[in-house]
């Protein structure tokens, strides 16, 4: 909420002062904010009605059970790949890290399904695409992949 | 009006998919809807003034400062902007990717772009400060340094990966979009 005020408000000043000192450049980046937004969208909607439809099933009790007390090795997989696919906003993440951890879940485990669910983007690939080719795409996914086990790795053995 | 619905050929497909869901049980669908209309929420609430934001900086910087800051020379102070951009951020990961494109177009170094997309995905401030509390300090810190520093390398290597001809490909195709 206090990001959205600041963000706009941020923005729109910002515009009025780009109108003030040049009308005609001004025109020219609302017209460079508007046609790749309008091209964005139709990767948009669908992507976050497929994450909607995907959260009815796959809710954070559900995930919560699957990486519950001594789900080892077995649950660190889980963890990976429901972290890759999924998608939800970081706070909901933080949230169900908390819930986990305090329902007994491992660090470790937590730890891998935080880091994917940030930066493993299975769900968002559409739009990544749309923007990246599909080497670059597929190499920034695998190495956030990577990065996330390897914290997996370093936060087991400093928990 | 062919070519709109060819655009949102998906978000129609869907939608019939919600509508299926509705039919087999009804609250499937309302938790469907209602999740997507909370996310649809969200991203009014920063992608807006991020596409306002990314073409007033298309028109007003000049593609020289960009490569002063943040192209191949920039060494140090390249990293430290692409650092500060994604520290700074808002939103999810999908609404830094037309960020990344205004770079890449404006010259920006790839490795820094990479790296800034790493940024914005573990080191918004706003989300540090929240993580710190449901999830504690340590894991936290260990979480922020950890992929930073892997994505660092992480975007190194992948620049490595990528050929000139292909980074080429990649500038002329998000020069296009933006």
């Amino acid at each position: 909420m206090v990001t959205t005020i600041i963000f706009y408000s941020v923005s729109l000043g910002l515009l009025g002062l780009s109108f003030l000192k040049d009308k005609k450049k001004t025109k020219m980046a609302l017209k460079k904010a508007y046609i790749p937004f309008t091209k964005l969208l139709p990767a948009l909607f669908p992507m976050i009605m497929f994450v909607g439809i995907m959260l009815t099933f796959i809710s954070p009790e559900l995930i919560g059970k699957v990486l519950g007390e001594e789900s080892g090795i077995f649950g660190v997989m889980i963890a990976a790949v429901v972290g890759s696919v999924v998608f939800m906003p970081s706070f909901v993440a933080f949230n169900l890290g908390e819930n986990l951890l305090a329902n007994g879940a491992g660090y470790v485990q937590v730890g891998v399904l935080i880091a994917t669910l940030m930066a493993v983007g299975i769900t968002s690939i559409g739009i990544e695409l749309k923007y990246f080719d599909k080497k670059m795409t597929i190499l920034r996914n695998s190495m956030a992949f990577i990065a996330s086990m390897i914290f997996a790795v370093i936060l087991g053995v400093t928990m | 009006m062919i070519k709109l619905i060819k655009q949102y050929r998906w978000t129609l497909v869907l939608l019939l998919m919600i509508g299926g869901l509705s039919l087999i049980d009804i609250d499937y669908g309302k938790s469907a809807l209602s999740i997507t209309w909370q996310n649809l929420v969200t991203i009014a609430g920063v992608l807006p003034p991020i596409f306002l934001l990314i073409g007033l900086l298309d028109v007003w910087v000049p593609k020289e400062t960009m490569i002063r800051y943040m192209g191949d020379e920039s060494g140090m102070k390249g990293l430290f902007f692409a650092f500060l951009l994604g520290a700074m951020a808002a939103g999810p990961l999908y609404v830094a990717f037309p960020i990344a494109a205004l770079l890449l177009k404006k010259g920006a170094r790839l490795a820094y772009v990479i790296f800034f997309l790493g940024t914005w995905m573990t080191a918004k401030i706003p989300l540090f400060l929240f993580e710190m509390t449901s999830l504690g300090v340590k894991f936290t810190l260990i979480h922020v340094s950890t992929m930073l520093v892997l994505y660092l390398i992480g975007a190194l290597i992948i620049e490595k990966l990528i050929n000139a001809d292909e980074k080429a490909l990649i500038v002329s195709r998000v020069s296009a979009l933006t």
